[in-house]
């Protein structure tokens, strides 16, 4: 009992971040119908500014843990938007209008693109970041004298990801962005004819995503506690695992699915074994395309007449 | 009167395929006009042309004396054009309430509420649908929503295509009677285009016929239901 709880709490946690970057998928996909895979990237450049940003207010003697987090989310953020800003300005845009594979291609140089970037400027070994959190609650002991640990980290990195999706889904549901967006992934031509700036509208998308894959990479660095210009690929395509579970192009299914790829992973690796866990994650996402292709959550496709 | 919208050698091009091969008319001001024609005479295409999707190839188009014909489509509504498009493209997925804000997109926030109470005096049955799905109205409730939509933005020239499209009888004589109300009371400016030859000739002040891509004939809503031609071509075999 002790030991599967600790595996949930475990599993929610990794959940969470991969819950936050499937938003970004799910959203670009809502509003233009490609998979942006250079989102798991986003993250990997988020993960980076924080480690970065992390070390310098380190060594600035900036030590108290809520404003230097604060600090920390607000840079990468910041970062990654103009990331996200500018690689749909420059590797997507212009492609809008040609076929859909171009889009996607393009997304996967841009993916490549960034890995080597960030592999040249950064260098190709593991960066390790001290732990910023310590400690934690212990929960409960069994007879086998297993301990059941929630650390404080955990409880921040759910917490916070509790908070975004609230404040996420209160942009989509009730501001005039969030409607203008929704608006663009039914009709684009109607949206503008009702004055809405498609381009723009696109370009909040993209920005709103990579914000949100920010704090995922802050998260993670925080957790693991080692960074590399890797992370992004198996991330990302776990967290498309997520979104394509949930349903592609509905909010709530890609934190769903989040949250159950998160699951299964760690119970996995808990109970079976840790190397087949991204098996595990993967023969989901081709189980779920063969049996239920519009996801969880998502809605069946109507072809218009 | 003056003339509020002008097209003059108007051109539009889908790939290679000329869609408006020279088209030119006006619309004056506090006027209904009519533009009818077959099935693919190219009026639809027109009306989006007005609002720059797809631009016109070739010609002009002014608004109100100035030149709209590079506006991007997003500025067209800015300018005062509203349309309630071809298939009434309402947002499915939204409720009403929130389909009719879309609609104010460019409208002050502060009028909000006062021109929501005006469509829904024109058309009662929206404000009992509100917080209903756009998408599981009726086809006449539907093209209701897509009128309303369009006047939030308090436009100046209203485009309407094809608002009958699809409807019962009753339905299209009331959608007609709104259109000549928001005329006559408000004083909008209202260009609209029919299939449904006979409604859309006895309410529009002038008329203009299309015949792909070309206008062949213009003139007063009774000239040209009188006119041997038009009623040939687009009358006979009932309304």
């Amino acid at each position: 009992m002790a030991y599967f709880l600790q595996q949930l709490i475990n599993g929610l946690t990794l959940g969470a971040i991969y819950g936050l970057i499937a938003l970004g998928y799910t959203m670009v996909y809502g509003i233009i119908g490609m998979i942006n895979f250079a989102h798991g990237e986003i993250y990997m450049v988020g993960a980076f500014v924080s480690l970065i940003s992390f070390l310098v207010l380190g060594a600035a003697g900036i030590t108290w843990v809520p404003l230097m987090l604060a600090i920390v989310l607000v840079i990468s953020m910041v970062f990654t938007s103009i990331y996200g800003w500018t690689i749909e300005r420059l590797a997507y845009r212009p492609l809008r209008g040609s076929v859909r594979l171009a889009p996607l291609i393009s997304a996967i140089g841009v993916s490549i693109f960034l890995q080597n970037y960030v592999q040249l400027v950064q260098g190709a070994r593991i960066k390790p970041l001290p732990p910023v959190i310590r400690g934690g609650f212990t929960l409960m002991g069994d007879g086998d004298n297993f301990v059941v640990q929630l650390s404080y980290l955990q409880i921040i990195i759910m917490l916070l990801t509790v908070g975004l999706m609230v404040a996420f889904t209160m942009v989509i549901t009730r501001t005039d962005l969030g409607r203008a967006q929704r608006a663009c992934e039914q009709d684009k031509t109607m949206a503008a004819l009702l004055g809405v700036n498609v381009d723009r509208t696109i370009s909040m998308t993209f920005v709103m995503g990579a914000a949100l894959a920010a704090v995922a990479g802050v998260m993670v660095t925080m957790y693991y506690g080692v960074v590399d210009f890797y992370i992004g690929f198996l991330a990302g395509v776990k967290a498309f695992t997520a979104a394509v579970l949930g349903g592609i192009g509905s909010l709530p299914g890609a934190m769903l699915g989040g949250i159950l790829i998160g699951l299964i992973e760690s119970f996995w690796s808990a109970y079976f074994t840790i190397e087949y866990k991204d098996v595990a994650a993967f023969a989901i996402l081709v189980m779920v395309l063969i049996f239920r292709p519009t996801g969880l959550l998502g809605r069946p496709e109507i072809e218009k007449v | 009167m003056t003339a509020m919208l002008t097209v003059s050698g108007v051109k539009t091009f889908y790939g290679s395929i000329e869609a408006l091969k020279g088209v030119d008319l006006i619309v004056e001001e506090g006027e209904i006009v009519t533009l009818i024609g077959a099935n693919g005479a190219g009026k639809s295409t027109l009306l989006m042309t007005v609002c720059g999707s797809p631009q016109a190839r070739y010609g002009r188009i002014t608004f109100e004396g100035r030149d709209i014909t590079r506006v991007p489509t997003f500025e067209i509504v800015r300018r005062g054009i509203a349309q309630s498009p071809e298939g009434r493209r309402i947002f499915g997925r939204m409720t009403v309430l929130e389909n009719l804000q879309m609609g104010a997109v460019t409208a002050r926030a502060a009028t909000f509420d006062r021109d929501l109470e005006r469509v829904f005096t024109l058309f009662p049955r929206l404000k009992e649908r509100l917080s209903q799905r756009a998408g599981t109205m009726s086809g006449g409730e539907q093209q209701m929503l897509a009128i309303g939509r369009a006047l939030m933005s308090q436009p100046r020239l209203l485009l309407l295509d094809e608002p009958s499209l699809g409807l019962a009888p009753l339905v299209v004589k009331q959608i007609f009677e709104v259109i000549r109300e928001i005329n006559r009371e408000q004083g909008m400016t209202v260009f609209l285009v029919e299939q449904n030859a006979y409604h859309a000739l006895k309410l529009a002040h002038r008329a203009y016929v299309l015949v792909t891509g070309r206008i062949t004939m213009s003139g007063t809503g009774a000239e040209l239901l009188a006119n041997p031609e038009v009623r040939t071509a687009y009358l006979e075999g009932g309304h």
